[in-house]
This record gives structure tokens, C-alpha cells and sequence, in this order.
């Protein structure tokens, strides 16, 4: 089973994502990501218990809104680790539409962007073939300051205790 | 000057360590290539022609003798002996070894200094107005907010990887002296009728591949507002921003696709949403940082007096008088006048400065001028506060170290980018061009009877040169494997920002000394009385420019 950093572990990824295009039904008994639009088009017909929706980089969160608490895990796809639209997309599930699942980022992404990411919300990252894990890990540490509000704290350093 | 807190030192030695350890992965082959170049550029580094560049950040320009003396040190260490001034006040050093950057870094971390999101698709260095401080009409201090935006952008956590590259400046005057009109987002800091400091905001201004003025989108944000509109500003292009061709990628192409009106509609409503949120600034927080800009001890001084030997000493050394009219502006401190060391000696690459020069000018500030020096997107250097009755003597020791060539604001003045000599992304050299015009008008009478001109010159469309709002523009551009340069007439740059306008087919390198005679001459011939190039230029239009030019042509 592949791997996954979840908060600080690296642990097994039960989630499988399900592509934008696929045949038949989305099958049962799997831990499934849907992509958001199939979701938003068939969720009144849906019989999948508990799932997951992923989004990709060039749609609206604003699309799920509210209802992201619906699910346990949301996934934002980059399709290349130099496309940051996903970043934002993290700060508003968790910051505008109050987020408390996990929010896991997919796609190419790479260990040098874990601070980032977690400052955005993300605290599930599945990280690109071939990195070494165990030393990824210490770059969601990389920064013990920072200057701006996020996701975890809201308070820029300047209103902060120092 | 802003000093670094323990928090902000911890920052930049952090940032060290984490770039300490991308580059031994990368050289491991641990990190791709295309991994690995978003992370080095966000640090300044290219891979170039012939050597990496590194691009070290100086926020808003300013200096000071320890950092001075550190990049000489630097410069002499880890490379050739000398740096460069570029247009966005920075210092690039063109011959380090990648294996050596991290130390680099270390050592520029000793002196509050780094190469954070100098280069990449991020916001870069906040730049301003090189007069900042001192200058006669301002309306405010620019430099505690560019320092306030130098944190908030610092690592900001969501704009680490925009579309494009992400460029604010700030000017406190009314003469715009920060190019604002031709940045992603140019702040202008102004009044309102309660006498309460705030911003007047534009953006999508740049120049590059398709120069745009910028708009402004909101006459009046109150300062306690500026990061979250800001956050605002950014988000909305982070989000829509075209990724998929880098040509249109920049903040200017959405502005103008979606018009400015409903880019303001945008922001504003992305505003609503995190306006009053805790990156709302405080009075306190400006109080702070503005500390740190307070006055130096200025001396009261008795400005007839200084006034009066400065006219004796004038009127003595017809050389000084020279440097003093051209060189030097004024202060709003009675008694004091401001510095600009020209980096533009004929012969030597525009804006290039050697270690032992970097000495001599930090020894200068050291002396005269409260041991602060600044860096201008003209590519010189600025001693802001020198006693009047210490500019003889300043003058005399300047000449000796190679930077008292009298032709600031002239012609050989020239704004030029390092070119295919080093960059790259270069389609021509600029360098030699810049040099055979020098070359070619080194009267300094005649220099003086043109008057106040602006040269650009950028080796390819990126612009780095600003040909686009030089007074002359000289864009080198590449026809099949062979070098040439287009000429454009009639920009510039300021409170008034135009574009300037192409004035034909474009000429080889050798021709270019001729092809500015020209139009010169053309000037020569139609100003009236004490009329500016530019405005003789916008008078009279491209047509006797282009009939002088192209006249051998038609035989």
C-alpha cells in the first residue's frame, strides 16, 4: 500500500483517488476520492457511505462552500508543483468555510513546499514517487518563525506574544 | 535603518539551512533539475551563460558601510571582484559556484542581508524611491511600509508560486521616483482632507514583452488596510492568473483582459471577506518599524554660509561645479545636500562596482554621510546626507576612487541590463552598445547642452533595461543568429509615465553611435529655448527623427 504523510506520521494511504473520467459506477467499499463535480452532479443519487471529494487546481472551492464538513477528507490536486492555485484553495476550506476534516494535498508535489502547505491548512501530503519520507518529514519544520497569519494561527507575528 | 529583531535573524539563518540543504540534495540528484529551479531562483540564483548569478536582495535600496564592506569582501572571496547594481536596486554577483551559494548566504546573513525571492514566480524585493527620507516634497516615508511588505511577503505561505513574478514599489512623493506606474502594484502614498496617511493603489503596470501603465484601482486605502487589500490583490491573481503560457502570465494581462474596473470589482469582494481580520496593521506595529527610520543627528547649520563657499569653491574648479550641478540634489535639511556616486564611467559595464570601490564608498559614508549609502534602479549609488561644506572634499576623494564622473540624468547616464555578456534570456549584448555611445559623447559640454535624457538599453523584451520608458529606448533583438537594436522614442518614466513609441526597422551594433548623432541632432535643431528631449520628442512627433535616420536609405 503506498505511503502517506499524515500531521507529522508517515503512515498507509487507504484513499484512492478516482480519476474525472472512469467507467460504470464508482465502485463500493473503497475509501474514495470523487472528483468534486461528480460529486456536486449525482450527490442526490450517490449510495457511497463515507467519502471524499478531490479538487482540482482550476475549480472553485467556493463550488463545495459549506458543505466541505460533509466529508472527512478533502484532496486538492497540483498538477505541477509550480501551480500554487491549490494553496489558496487550502487557506479558504479551512478559513472561510471553517474545514475541520483532513485536507490532504495530491498531485506533484514536492517536500520543499510541506511548510508552506501546512501553513495553508494541508495536514495530509502525499508527496512525489521516489522521496525519501523520513527525511521529508523535517521540512514540515524548516521555519520556527514566520511573519504572516495562516491557517494554524491567524495572527500575523506582529500580534502575536513574542 | 531597519534592524533586524531576533525573530527576523532567526528567519534569514533558517532560510540558510533549508537552502544549505536543497542545494546538497540537488547536487546529490536527489532533487530534479525542474525541481530544483523554482528553489534556487526564489534564493536569486540562475544558472546563466557562463557562471550561475546571484541576485542578493537589498529591500528598498538601502545600505550601509558593515554590508558594504561584507559584499566586498564577498565579491573578492567567491567571485571575479566586482558586482553589479541592477535596475531593481538588488546586487548581482556573476561568477559564483553554486557549491559555494549556501556560504554566501551565510555570510550576507551576518549582516542582515540574504537573496530571498529575489528571482522566481513570488513577490520580490520591494523597491522605492532613493530619496526616501530626505527629499523635499514628501509626503510620507516610504521606507517602514516597503519594511512592513518586506515581512508580510517574506515566505508568505500561499504566494510562494504565482503565476509570474510579483514586483510592488512605493513612492512618498509627489515626483515619482519608484517607476510605481509600471509595477504589478505601484503604491502611492497620499493625504486625505483629515491629513490621515494612506495608499493610493494601482496595478497590472509593467514593462517586458507588452508594456502597460498601470491602473489605479482604489484613490484611498487607509494604511491600517494595506496588507489584507494587499492579500486581496495578490489572491485574486493567484487564483486567476493565466498558467498556462508565462507570456500572459502577468498580473497586467488579467487587468486589462477583465478591465481594471472589474479587477477592483474582484479584489473588493475578496476583501470583504478578510478585511478587519488580525493582519489588519496596528499603531503599534507602524510605530515600531517607523523607529527605525528616525532621523540621523543632523548638525543646524547655517545654509548661506555653506551656500557661499560651495559657489567660491564652484567657481574655482570649473570640474567641481560640474559635479556639483549634476551630481548632487537637494535636501530637505538646510545645509545639507544629496550624493549620487555615478557607477557610469565610460569603459566600465553600467552599474558594475568593484570590492575595492565597495570599500572606498563605505569609508565616504562612514565619513560624510551618517554610514548609510543607497542603491538606485539607475544603477547608482546614493549618499543621502553629506554636510555642504563637506562636498569639496567628498568630491575630491569620489574622483580618485573612479565615481565622480559628473553625468547624472545625462546621456551616458545610461540604464543598462548586463545583456548577452552574461543573461542567458538575452536576444544582444547591451554592454558594448553602451559603451561605443559613451565613447562616442564624452563631451562633457555637449552632454550638459542636451540636458536632462534618459538611454535605456535592454539586450532582449524582458525589459530589465526599461527601454520602454527611457527618453531613448535601445531594445537588442535577434534576426536570425545576428545581433541588432530597435530604437524607440519617447518614453519615460516618473509621475507622468509614457510609453515610448518604435521608431523603425532596427540597426547593428556599429551603426548605433551614428543613429543616435542623428537624432540628437534632430533634437538640436527643433528645441525651443531650454526644451527638454522628451518634450521637443512629444512635440514634434517620430517623423523628423525617422527622416534624419533612415534618410541614406533613400539614396
Amino acid at each position: 500500500m503506498p505511503k502517506i504523510i499524515i500531521k507529522d506520521k508517515i503512515v498507509d494511504d487507504k484513499w484512492e483517488v478516482l480519476p474525472k473520467v472512469f467507467l460504470g459506477e464508482p465502485p463500493v467499499n473503497k475509501l474514495l476520492l470523487l472528483p468534486m463535480k461528480y460529486w456536486l452532479e449525482h450527490s442526490e443519487t450517490l449510495r457511497l457511505p463515507v467519502l471524499g471529494i478531490w479538487i482540482d487546481s482550476d475549480e472553485e472551492v467556493e463550488d463545495i462552500g459549506e458543505k466541505a464538513n460533509m466529508f472527512p477528507v478533502i484532496a486538492i490536486n497540483f498538477p505541477s508543483f509550480t501551480d500554487g492555485r491549490g494553496f489558496t484553495a487550502g487557506r479558504l476550506l479551512r478559513e472561510r468555510y471553517g474545514y475541520n476534516g483532513q485536507l490532504r494535498a495530491i498531485g506533484h508535489v514536492i517536500r520543499d513546499q510541506l511548510f508552506y502547505l501546512k501553513r495553508c491548512g494541508f495536514d495530509a501530503f502525499q508527496l512525489r514517487e521516489g522521496t525519501d519520507l523520513e527525511e521529508a518529514l523535517k521540512s514540515l519544520n524548516d521555519f520556527s518563525v514566520t511573519y504572516q497569519g495562516d491557517a494554524d494561527d491567524p495572527n500575523p507575528l506582529f500580534r502575536r506574544d513574542q | 535603518m531597519y534592524q533586524y529583531t531576533e525573530n527576523d535573524q532567526k528567519i534569514i539563518e533558517e532560510r540558510v539551512a533549508q537552502f544549505r540543504g536543497q542545494t546538497s540534495r540537488y547536487l546529490a540528484g536527489e532533487l530534479t533539475d525542474e525541481e530544483f529551479l523554482p528553489l534556487r531562483l526564489q534564493n536569486g540564483l540562475y544558472i546563466q551563460r557562463l557562471a550561475p548569478m546571484l541576485r542578493i536582495a537589498v529591500p528598498y535600496g538601502l545600505l550601509n558601510s558593515t554590508r558594504l564592506r561584507k559584499l566586498a569582501d564577498i565579491v573578492r572571496t567567491y567571485d571575479k571582484g566586482y558586482c553589479h547594481i541592477t535596475t531593481r536596486q538588488n546586487i548581482q554577483l556573476n561568477w559564483p559556484q553554486l557549491e559555494e551559494v549556501p556560504e554566501i548566504l551565510a555570510q550576507l546573513a551576518e549582516v542582515q542581508m540574504h537573496a530571498v525571492q529575489t528571482s522566481g514566480n513570488c513577490i520580490r524585493n520591494i523597491t522605492s524611491d532613493q530619496f526616501a527620507g530626505v527629499a523635499a516634497d514628501e509626503i510620507e516615508d516610504p521606507r517602514p511600509w516597503c519594511e512592513i511588505l518586506r515581512q508580510w511577503s517574506t515566505f508568505h505561505p500561499e504566494f510562494a508560486f504565482l503565476p509570474r513574478k510579483f514586483k510592488i514599489a512605493v513612492s512618498g512623493t509627489e515626483g515619482d521616483r519608484a517607476a510605481i506606474l509600471v509595477h504589478d502594484i505601484g503604491l502611492q502614498i497620499v493625504r486625505n482632507a483629515a491629513g490621515e496617511i494612506g495608499f493610493q493603489v494601482l496595478v497590472g503596470g509593467g514593462l517586458g514583452r507588452t508594456p502597460v501603465i498601470g491602473s489605479v484601482i482604489r484613490e484611498f486605502l487607509p494604511w491600517q488596510h494595506l496588507l489584507t487589500y494587499l492579500e486581496a490583490i495578490v489572491r485574486v491573481y493567484n487564483r486567476y492568473g493565466n498558467r498556462a503560457n508565462k507570456y500572459k502570465a502577468r498580473i497586467k494581462i488579467l487587468v486589462r483582459a477583465w478591465t481594471p474596473e472589474v479587477f477592483a470589482e474582484k479584489v473588493e469582494a475578496e476583501w470583504a471577506h478578510i478585511k478587519d481580520s488580525p493582519e489588519t496593521l496596528t499603531e503599534e506595529e507602524v510605530k515600531r518599524v517607523k523607529a527605525y527610520f528616525t532621523e540621523p543627528a543632523y548638525e543646524s547649520l547655517d545654509d548661506a554660509t555653506a551656500e557661499a563657499s560651495l559657489s567660491n569653491q564652484a567657481q574655482e574648479h570649473k570640474a567641481f561645479s560640474r559635479w556639483l550641478e549634476r551630481n548632487t540634489h537637494p535636501h530637505r535639511i538646510p545645509g545639507y545636500q544629496i550624493v549620487t556616486l555615478s557607477l557610469k564611467p565610460t569603459g566600465v559595464a553600467p552599474g558594475d562596482v568593484t570590492d575595492s570601490q565597495l570599500e572606498a564608498i563605505a569609508d565616504l559614508a562612514d565619513q560624510y554621510s551618517f554610514s548609510e549609502i543607497r542603491a538606485t534602479h539607475n544603477q547608482n549609488l546614493v549618499l543621502a546626507d553629506v554636510k555642504k561644506s563637506d562636498l569639496f572634499a567628498l568630491w575630491q576623494k569620489a574622483k580618485v576612487a573612479g565615481f565622480a564622473t559628473p553625468n547624472i540624468g545625462t546621456l551616458t547616464d545610461l540604464i543598462c541590463c548586463p545583456g548577452g555578456d552574461f543573461c542567458s534570456l538575452a536576444n544582444a549584448k547591451s554592454i558594448p552598445v553602451a559603451e561605443a555611445i559613451q565613447r562616442r559623447f564624452d563631451d562633457l559640454d555637449y552632454l550638459y547642452d542636451l540636458g536632462d535624457l534618459t538611454l535605456n538599453i535592454s539586450g532582449c523584451m524582458n525589459a530589465c533595461g526599461h527601454h520602454h520608458v527611457g527618453n531613448i529606448g535601445v531594445l537588442g533583438v535577434d534576426k536570425k543568429g545576428e545581433e541588432f537594436y530597435q530604437i524607440q522614442l519617447g518614453g519615460r518614466a516618473g509621475t507622468d509615465a509614457e510609453l515610448a513609441n518604435v521608431l523603425g526597422p532596427s540597426f547593428g551594433r556599429e551603426e548605433m553611435p551614428d543613429v543616435i548623432e542623428k537624432i540628437l541632432n534632430v533634437y538640436l535643431q527643433n528645441r525651443r529655448g531650454d526644451e527638454l528631449f522628451i518634450d521637443t520628442c512629444r512635440r514634434i512627433g517620430l517623423d523628423p527623427f525617422k527622416e534624419s535616420v533612415y534618410a541614406k536609405n533613400h539614396h
